[in-house]
């Protein structure tokens, strides 16, 4: 076997067939320190990815030895490649983070399959950025969301609730699947093959009413997965009922794929020669991107489950990444992939602050906060400065993707929604601010539900989520890395598509 | 209530309904079948079973926890098949690696062979765990279950 020749395959298949062992070790600590090794193999394969596309350029992994488009393809370019290490990376922390937190959440006898779910789920997700087959897509996007739907139902221990809101994600879920599969047919149809490079070849100039209406539906199809804003329904209650460890990983992971295949299907598949790729930046995605970030900031504000509040707040979030997208230039695809990858690092690092609240507090209602400072500092600070970032705060993250989103928008002639990204960071700082203010200020609870002992979270939690939080900082200081790497892949992606470099 | 007729037929049925998805599962590369019809058949034998001599007697034949053994032997015997080919210096479910002497493309037979014998068994045990979870189902959970 030669190493090098088959590091394509290892980051989907390694996850892919470890994940059944754990089912038959024995219930406890086994399945999760397994789980832990396998996240972390998973990673080392997708950082030597990372390394090698940066090296060669854009790598083909041909399955079975077909040659594409007749076989499935695996299609690396720095793009996926930095999907791909962000969520093996995140895989890679969460799991550590998981073990206490799920002991409590979860019943001992579900463990083994909850650490198969979950690296199924993971294998879904790498599995979809890797492929460079459209068809393979809508297969590895299944993979990871019935494993999600089931990763949500395993939250109904605490709370059954978590059982309508894994069935309603499941009913959702699974609309947007079927109308990105029906876009696929469609594209089929029209094309007679299913190769992303390969439909991008013989899509050119054949803007029929078949091709657009795959467009349509593939688009509808993936905003379902990504919780495009009036699509997003599904969202707050699967993220705030799932057990605290799926949180973390799905809203640091799950819709940052989606977001990057509708890029891949903006620009590798459909390109500018389309006309109704543009009417959909100008008049889909810009609104819908700009609406999400003021309603979803709002309805973010008036939460009072810190839980649900994140979760609208991912939803705000995603409008950025839209808005990014829809300027169709090279620094808004650029400001899209750098947030992509720093709303991955911030919203992990405070699922996972919240995560350590509920294993001591039990509970993620604000009131649980109380005094939070005074109990549990370790992780209060965890959860402020990831808050930080979330604002945009410089030296962290956030600052870093505000700041080239600002500019791609004055650059791309929209100077007002330069101003409307300000103003919805506004109010990020005011629902962050809200729960800095009952964790710093207020007295805590002495008796009742929300008494909590002055005991701050097991080192196994606090260590996994201080690396993500020191990832915001270190991201923030050093932005050459991320923003070098996104801005090589933006271009490399607006030459395929046909637009102005 | 004692159903000899049925319990009978049953009895005579079981056998061929298992032959019968032998051969689909190992037609499968030459002609329509394969794994996932195979597994389906041989799952349906045992679901006959269940209902002729109840729920507790097919467990007792094929108990749960022997068909998530088997589930995991066969999705292990799929992608082993797949890591097989990588090690032989192939790409993933590269065949030809199998058996790289021959004119004819003998290493795609045995590789189809191979791979679907580990949907065959995969397939059979979800179809007949789920069969087991459905019909097992007696009651609401307690609260303090979950």
């Amino acid at each position: 076997m030669n190493f090098a020749e088959q590091l394509p395959v290892l980051p989907v298949i390694t996850p892919l067939i470890l994940a059944p062992v754990t089912l038959l070790l024995p219930q406890g600590r086994a399945p999760h320190l397994f789980a832990t090794f396998v996240s972390w193999l998973t990673f080392a394969a997708c950082a030597f990815l990372l390394a090698a596309v940066s090296d060669v350029g854009v790598i083909s992994y041909h399955l079975g030895d077909w040659a594409p488009p007749l076989g499935i393809e695996y299609r690396i370019d720095l793009a996926n490649a930095l999907v791909l290490m962000l969520v093996s990376g995140i895989a890679a922390v969460v799991f550590p983070f998981a073990y206490a937190s799920v002991r409590l959440e979860i019943d001992e006898r579900q463990s083994t399959f909850f650490y198969c779910a979950m690296l199924i789920c993971m294998t879904g997700l790498l599995g979809v950025t890797i492929t460079g087959d459209a068809f393979n897509v809508f297969v590895f996007l299944e993979i990871s969301s019935l494993s999600t739907y089931a990763l949500i139902a395993m939250g109904a221990r605490r709370d059954r609730r978590a059982l309508t809101a894994a069935f309603n994600y499941l009913v959702m879920g699974t609309i947007g699947a079927t109308f990105f599969v029906i876009g696929i047919g469609l594209l089929y149809q029209a094309t007679g093959t299913l190769n992303m490079a390969d439909l991008h070849d013989k899509l050119a100039g054949n803007s029929s009413r078949v091709v657009g209406a795959g467009f349509a539906f593939i688009v509808v199809g993936v905003g379902l997965k990504l919780a495009m804003f009036p699509l997003h329904l599904w969202l707050p209650n699967a993220y705030a009922h799932a057990p605290s460890a799926v949180s973390a990983f799905i809203a640091a992971t799950a819709t940052k794929v989606a977001v990057y295949v509708l890029i891949r299907f903006f620009y590798s598949v459909f390109g500018f020669d389309f006309a109704f790729e543009a009417a959909a930046f100008t008049w889909v995605l810009l609104p819908l991107g700009l609406a999400g970030m003021f309603v979803a900031s709002f309805v973010a504000l008036f939460q009072e489950d810190v839980k649900r509040m994140l979760a609208y707040s991912s939803v705000a979030q995603i409008g950025y990444m839209l808005l990014g997208l829809s300027f169709a230039t090279v620094e808004g695809l650029t400001a899209t992939l750098v947030h992509v990858f720093n709303h991955a690092l911030m919203k992990g690092a405070l699922f996972m602050a919240v995560a350590c609240v509920v294993f001591r507090a039990g509970s993620h209602s604000i009131d649980a906060f109380a005094g939070l400072s005074k109990r549990m500092p370790v992780t209060t600070w965890a959860f402020i400065l990831s808050g930080l970032s979330l604002i945009g705060v410089p030296l962290t993250v956030g600052f870093v993707s505000k700041w080239y989103l600002l500019e791609a928008a004055f650059a791309a002639g929209h100077w007002y929604a330069g101003f409307l990204i300000v103003a919805s960071s506004l109010i990020a700082v005011l629902y962050i601010g809200r729960i800095a203010e009952v964790m710093l200020l207020r007295e805590p609870h002495e008796e009742g539900r929300y008494a909590i002992p002055a005991k701050d979270a097991p080192l196994s939690m606090l260590i996994p989520m201080w690396v993500l939080v020191g990832a915001n900082i270190y991201f923030g200081v050093r932005t050459g890395l991320t923003v070098d790497i996104a801005t090589r892949a933006a271009e490399a992606l607006m030459l395929t598509a046909g637009g102005a470099p | 209530m004692d159903h000899a007729i049925l319990k009978v037929t049953t009895k005579i049925l079981f056998a061929p309904i298992i032959l019968f998805a032998l051969y689909v599962q190992f037609h499968g590369d030459y002609g329509p079948g394969g794994g996932f019809q195979a597994g389906v058949i041989f799952a349906v034998a045992f679901i006959l079973h269940a209902f002729c001599f109840g729920l507790e007697a097919t467990k007792k034949a094929l108990p749960q926890k022997a068909l998530i053994i088997a589930m995991v032997i066969g999705l292990l015997f799929y992608a082993g098949t797949g890591v097989a080919t990588m090690l032989l210096g192939a790409n993933l479910l590269g065949y030809d690696a199998i058996d790289p002497e021959s004119t004819h493309h003998a290493g795609q037979h045995y590789g189809i062979l191979l791979v679907e014998w580990g949907v065959g068994v995969t397939v059979a045990s979800t179809m007949l765990t789920i069969f087991y979870h459905f019909t097992g189902r007696e009651r609401d959970i307690d609260q303090e279950d979950w």
